[in-house]
């Protein structure tokens, strides 16, 4: 067989970098987070300070760690609506281990690994078994979660929240590496943004350049099809689902490190934050076309627009409202621009 | 019926394969031969069977009653990727490509080579794309630019593109289900070149299609099929295309329709008078 290297064909037009950057699936997000940044520095005035932005990048980040693994998933061609309360339950359930069992907190940390890493094998083996809808599992498991974690959190402290867990052994190493703070000069940056580019490179490493990136497309953009050549579509959705699983340990984690107790009622909500995050950074709600970057751009519209509301001093119950219209923005551009590269080509 | 005895032994042969569904026959006593170089039609109208045979040839369905030999060897395959072990690509009608993928991802799937090791495994894009285009010019398809999805070439072009990849992956028999049913005449003679240039190679091809002209143009040997059972089986010289065409209209029901056609010809112009 010859791989000799092809010659350019001469009926392609050399493309222009612009013209690839235009056929980007994160270009619609690159647009809108240029254009929120302007906004927010011409009307919040210290939204340009280092300090402001180190905020904004923590914010952006405990959406975004969440936010990859949801766009996965979604370019696999699934949501994950308990994704939200899945967090709560993996602090929950590290810190009322360690406290129960007075262990070490990383015992409670790593069994808290195993339980939400089985969640989400549970979610994905549910779903290629019963071939419903992930739609309906996921929102079985995302009320079945929070009635535990509210369930469970009374049962063992007789509060909806735990115990502090901070003068434990082990305590302030895992607080280290979940929750701490880098000062670097006079910015304070937290390790959940570490953790967050993390995710995105690797993310985008599978995503681009190994086999399982290639089934993830395949199964979100057609799966039978993908079945038929051979590619195992259980086991990459499985995995899809075992990956925001493993997010939702690091940002569970993170919740607890950082105030030592957890609120059993938190998370709820949070699930769609991802998603929007997702479809703002450009992945199709059906499946099949997204990327990793434009989920952590989406993440980091959302951190801009939270905090900016803030050092804009306006009332926040205004968030929400912008988020609406950014979502409706971002997927118009996308649909637009989607279409004009393809029509180009 | 036709029972040459040939030197080789056939690639894959039934005899008197039946496939039920509950209490439904969906095919019955179905015998076929395909040998290597070698092209073989199956023809039949919706619902006359072609899927199910289709299906139990490559591994989706499991077949009854009757035997399924390939190379001689009696089978029964439980899942595609075990067809496509030993052999057997099918190319069914949807293509089984993902229309957002680009071309070369697309041509690898389910195949995909790599290089380096551990974490670093990864994907041997610049051969893929290499061996894609390189492939594709053997096939004669001259194809822009690999990187364009694959839902943006015509549906002639991505048959091609299905079949070049079936070629590329040794299979040895090449299933085809209705490779011309949506195309022009122009692709369809296109795509009609290819699934010769596929037998030119040596391989073994089962064409489904409801088009007997595009079957007595490639096909070497024919099997007809009518409510999942077999009601003909012809080598070429056995058959002309006429004979063949009428069968595949069930015969007297066609005399019956040009009939019923000539009298509704005659209505319009009767019209006219009329008013």
């Amino acid at each position: 067989m010859s791989t000799a290297a092809a010659p350019a064909d001469e009926r392609l037009i050399k493309a222009s970098p612009l013209r690839r950057f235009l056929g980007r699936p994160e270009l619609g997000s690159v647009v809108g987070a240029i254009a929120v940044f302007i906004f927010f520095s011409i009307v919040a005035d210290n939204f340009l300070q280092l300090s402001s932005l180190s905020t904004v990048l923590y914010a952006a980040s405990t959406i975004g760690i969440m936010a990859v693994p949801v766009a996965l998933l979604m370019i696999g061609g699934e949501f994950d609506l308990s994704a939200g309360v899945l967090v709560t339950s993996s602090a929950l359930i590290s810190s009322m281990f360690s406290y129960q069992m007075t262990a070490n907190v990383w015992v409670g940390v790593f069994v808290s690994l195993l339980v939400t890493l089985a969640i989400g094998a549970f979610n994905g083996f549910m779903l290629t078994r019963t071939k419903l809808p992930s739609f309906i599992i996921t929102l079985g498991t995302f009320l079945m979660l929070t009635g535990l974690n509210l369930g469970f959190t009374k049962l063992i402290s007789g509060t909806v929240s735990t115990k502090s867990i901070s003068n434990m052994q082990g305590f302030d190493s895992a607080k280290e590496l979940f929750a701490s703070q880098l000062t670097i000069g006079s910015v304070n940056l937290k390790v959940t943004i570490l953790w967050w580019a993390a995710l995105i490179v690797v993310a985008t490493w599978i995503l681009l350049r190994t086999k399982a990136g290639n089934w993830i497309f395949a199964v979100g953009g057609n799966a039978d099809a993908a079945r038929a050549v051979g590619v195992p579509v259980v086991k990459t959705r499985i995995g899809l689902y075992m990956g925001v699983a493993f997010a939702a340990w690091i940002s569970g984690q993170h919740l607890l490190f950082s105030y030592d107790v957890v609120q059993s009622g938190e998370g709820v909500g949070n699930e769609l934050t991802y998603i929007i995050a997702a479809v703002i950074g450009g992945c199709l709600i059906t499946g099949g076309y997204g990327s990793a970057v434009g989920s952590a751009v989406g993440a980091f519209i959302f951190g801009m627009t939270s905090k900016g509301i803030v050092y804009a001093e306006w009332n926040p119950d205004w968030f929400k409202f912008f988020l609406g219209a950014m979502l409706l923005l971002a997927t118009l551009l996308n649909a637009w621009v989607r279409k004009r590269a393809e029509a180009s080509r | 019926m036709t029972e040459t005895t040939t030197q080789q032994t056939a690639l894959v042969e039934l005899d008197g394969v039946s496939k039920f569904y509950g209490n439904i026959k969906a095919l019955e006593d179905v015998s076929l031969l395909v040998n290597a170089g070698e092209i073989t039609c199956v023809l039949g109208d919706n619902g006359a069977g072609k899927s199910t045979l289709i299906k139990i040839i490559s591994g989706l369905h499991q077949h009854d009653a009757g035997t399924f030999r390939i190379e001689g060897e009696e089978t029964t395959l439980t899942k595609p990727r075990e067809a496509l072990d030993k052999g057997i690509a099918t190319v069914y009608q949807d293509l089984a490509v993902v229309p957002l993928m680009p071309v070369w991802r697309n041509f690898f799937l389910g195949s995909e080579p790599t290089k380096g090791a551990g974490p670093l495994k990864r994907l041997d894009v610049q051969q893929m794309r290499e061996t894609t285009r390189a492939e594709l010019l053997r096939m004669g398809i001259d194809l822009r630019d690999v990187d364009q999805p694959i839902g943006t070439l015509s549906g002639g072009e991505r048959q091609c593109v299905a079949i070049a990849r079936a070629v590329h992956f040794g299979a040895k028999v090449l299933v085809l289900d209705e490779p011309t049913a949506a195309l022009g005449v122009k692709q369809s003679g296109v795509v009609l070149k290819y699934v010769a240039a596929a037998r030119d190679q040596g391989l073994g091809v089962v064409l489904i299609t409801h088009n007997p002209h595009h079957a007595h143009l490639v096909g070497d040997r024919f099997v007809l099929l009518k409510r999942g059972a077999m009601f003909g089986s012809y080598t070429k010289d056995e058959i002309t295309l006429d004979e063949l065409t009428r069968q595949m209209a069930g015969g007297s029901e066609l005399e019956e329709l040009s009939h019923e056609l000539q009298r509704a010809q005659v209505l319009p112009g009767e019209l006219p008078d009329a008013s």
